[in-house]
């Protein structure tokens, strides 16, 4: 009797996972990686909310202040102080990043032939991608350097006065972005020159024999085409504008007197840099920084799954 | 016979450098983690050849040297302090310290600095190192800030050193008359502009004033602040500064002094190595104390602390205690301090100066011509917060001197915040 039950048992335990295995079998691979994505991102997300409810030096006791710390962000912002700019430059850089698409769109389609060596030109003109974000700023700098700079010396030839793009609080943050556009450039290229490769050329042919030609050609037959290097293209190019920090550092720290400050940077300014020891208004920017990016998230995730459910 | 008292001085001298550690002396074991900021090629074979003098009094000692990049130790400190602290650590004096000193994570060392050696021989620095009537460090080297300029520009134009603000503008006037800048200065990383605040303002208001700015009990907005920025502003009219300084750090600021382009650089003797280095000899390069402003108030200067440290983690507090003991000897400060190494002032009295004339110039500015006080630096000694934001606020007025009230304004409502 008793045999028969635990046979039974072991039967039934048997087959629940015969009856699961491919159900389950997939939340099995998934688990690491569920698992370091839970602690290293979305858990994290939570942290900082928690932390920008407090003031805290980073290393002594936290103190609870409630919204204080986005009460001091939003005064900041009606004063036009340093997150004001922060957040003008963000916007200015989500803008003028996005000039990338059509550079690189306008170069891939340039470089989309076949002559001798075109291998080479290619990448040369992907070499911007591959150097260092902090190489590519050190070398902008030295090219904006007021007086012993390549630019000037250019201007000087036709005229034109000397400019100190880095130290004029106007001119700063354009000229950081044209730094940050010519590698951004090379990447959207790239995107496109294999989204190139599978435009279909029965239906160039048909557009030829319609009489499309040039423009209305790249147009209505072209582009419709490359949508979905369009679409990467849109999201790496949006990610690299709001994350832009390392060629702010490397070319200004956030100068002259804070006018090219971004989000992120002034974020790792007021926590974490020499003299920041604000950890709970560090994440209250980071916080912010979040929601706007949240806003894209949103946008990318919903149109992904329009996608696949046109399918 | 000779050599037999040759011997006997020898085994004299040894019994007396070995009573001076008797108390460390003998029993130093286990490890000991030393943590260094000293990441430039010179300091660092200084600081470790050190340690190796150290190690050879103490073979039993493990010692274990880490050298982190000067600027990221900056960030790194408050991460190692709190977890896995090594045994000692550098750092700066004053404010600078005063976080960590709050948080606990620096040992009290008051008892170091009641023995007779150091209490003698350190009198001078006691202050820099003193939070809360307790001593947190012992330093271990320091030096004189001034104006540093070029002797054969000042001869050509027939200029002297000037001693008050009227020769200051005469001689500056007659430089910019020359077509160059009175002074180079590079403020992309800021502080350079807070070494000037400094001095216009102990100059202006004296050492007192300043303090009490530094430590919010005065107004951004008073009349004794606005004084400082109009002489500042005086400079910054005749063309006194160079070109676009907000875009050069301090290193790319040299090149117009060695090029003849500015004629001076309110600057720490660091720089000294530097323009030597880019072919100015010591016949174009001299050194004079920034000249007075008001008549009344006593000259104070800038003389910035280096320092070690044992965290209140440190597992081997006594071996760190003989380390701070054997580095602020007057033996170690003479050689560390020397012209072959480190190039700047012993913190002890008993050590010797080295034979440099910028060293000794700047040795008897200190000892006897600043009456009114040694400041360590403007972002040492305000709390970080405020010196940062009064730093950017300084640089935007040397661009745009009209924009003094909008400045002022932030800066007291940073106060306002910062303080409270």
């Amino acid at each position: 009797m008793s045999a028969a039950t635990s046979d039974a048992a072991a039967l039934d335990q048997k087959s629940w996972h015969a009856r699961n295995q491919i159900a389950v079998t997939p939340w099995l691979f998934l688990a690491p990686g569920v698992l370091f994505f839970l602690v290293y991102v979305i858990f994290p997300i939570f942290q900082s909310f928690n932390i920008s409810l407090y003031e805290w030096d980073g290393l002594g006791q936290a103190d609870y202040v409630g919204l204080r710390n986005y009460e001091d962000l939003y005064w900041e912002f009606v004063d036009r102080d340093a997150f004001y700019t922060a957040l003008w430059n963000n916007l200015i850089w989500l803008v003028m990043y996005l000039l990338a698409i059509p550079a690189g769109l306008f170069i891939a389609l340039f470089l989309n032939q076949n002559v001798w060596g075109i291998r080479l030109y290619k990448s040369l003109f992907f070499f911007p991608f591959v150097i260092s974000q902090v190489v590519v700023g050190l070398v902008f700098t030295w090219f904006y350097d007021p007086t012993f700079g390549l630019l000037n010396t250019m201007l000087g030839w036709v005229g034109l006065g000397p400019v100190n793009v880095l130290g004029d609080e106007r001119l700063v943050t354009y000229g950081i972005i044209l730094a940050g556009l010519w590698p951004q450039t090379a990447y959207c290229m790239i995107l496109y020159l294999t989204g190139l490769n599978a435009v279909d050329p029965e239906q160039v042919e048909a557009g030829r024999l319609d009489g499309a030609r040039g423009w209305r050609m790249l147009w209505y037959v072209v582009i419709p085409q490359l949508r979905p290097a369009t679409f990467i293209a849109f999201v790496v190019t949006i990610i690299g504008a709001l994350r832009s920090f390392d060629l702010i550092s490397i070319m200004t720290q956030g100068g002259p007197f804070g006018s090219s400050r971004v989000l992120a940077f002034y974020m790792f300014e007021v926590a974490l840099s020499e003299y920041g020891f604000r950890m709970g208004y560090g994440a209250a920017i980071a916080v912010v920084l979040f929601l706007i990016m949240l806003c894209f998230i949103a946008y990318f995730l919903f149109s992904m799954w329009r996608q696949e459910r046109g399918r | 016979m000779r050599s037999m008292m040759k011997a006997s001085v020898a085994a004299l001298a040894i019994a007396v450098s070995g009573a001076a550690f008797a108390g460390s002396h003998g029993a130093l074991t286990g490890d000991l983690k030393i943590f260094l900021d000293t990441s430039n090629p010179a300091p660092r074979a200084t600081m470790e050849a050190m340690i190796a003098r150290f190690q050879e009094m103490h073979p039993d000692l493990n010692i274990e040297t880490t050298v982190i990049d000067r600027e990221a130790y900056k960030t790194q400190i408050r991460n190692f302090l709190t977890a896995n602290a090594p045994d000692v650590a550098t750092w700066y004096a004053a404010n600078r310290m005063k976080p960590y000193v709050d948080a606990g994570l620096f040992e009290d060392v008051s008892d170091l600095w009641e023995e007779p050696e150091i209490a003698e021989n350190l009198a001078s620095t006691k202050g820099a190192m003193t939070i809360d009537g307790k001593q947190w460090g012992v330093p271990y080297t320091y030096y004189q800030w001034g104006v540093y300029y070029r002797k054969d520009i000042f001869d050509e134009l027939g200029l002297s050193e000037p001693a008050t603000w009227d020769e200051e503008m005469a001689n500056c006037a007659k430089i910019v008359a020359s077509g160059r800048a009175c002074y180079t200065i590079g403020t992309k990383f800021l502080w350079t502009a807070g070494g000037w605040f400094d001095y216009l303002n102990m100059r202006t208001n004296g050492f007192d004033f300043h303090m009490a700015l530094a430590a919010g009990e005065a107004s951004w907005e008073s009349d004794e602040v606005r004084a400082t920025f109009a002489n500042w502003k005086q400079l910054i009219d005749m063309g006194g500064f160079i070109d676009n300084h907000q875009t050069y750090s301090w290193q790319e600021a040299l090149p117009f002094m060695v090029n003849g382009d500015a004629a001076a650089y309110l600057m720490g003797n660091f720089a000294v190595a530097p323009l030597r280095e880019a072919g100015l000899t010591d016949d174009q390069l001299d050194f004079y104390q920034f000249p007075a402003i008001n008549p009344d108030v006593a000259l104070a200067e800038d003389a910035p602390t280096d320092t070690f440290h044992i965290p209140a983690n440190a597992a081997n507090k006594d071996a760190a205690r003989a380390f701070l003991r054997f580095v602020v000897s007057a033996d170690e400060q003479t050689v560390i301090n020397g012209p072959d190494n480190l190039g700047q002032l012993p913190v002890n009295a008993a050590s010797s100066v080295a034979d440099d004339k910028f060293l000794q110039q700047g040795f008897a500015m200190l000892s006897s011509n600043a009456p009114g006080g040694v400041a360590q630096f403007w972002d040492r000694d305000a709390p970080a917060e405020m010196a940062k934001v009064s730093m950017e606020g300084f640089q935007e007025f040397m661009v745009k001197p009209d924009q003094l009230d909008r400045i002022l304004a932030r800066l007291e409502r940073a106060r306002e915040r910062i303080y409270e």
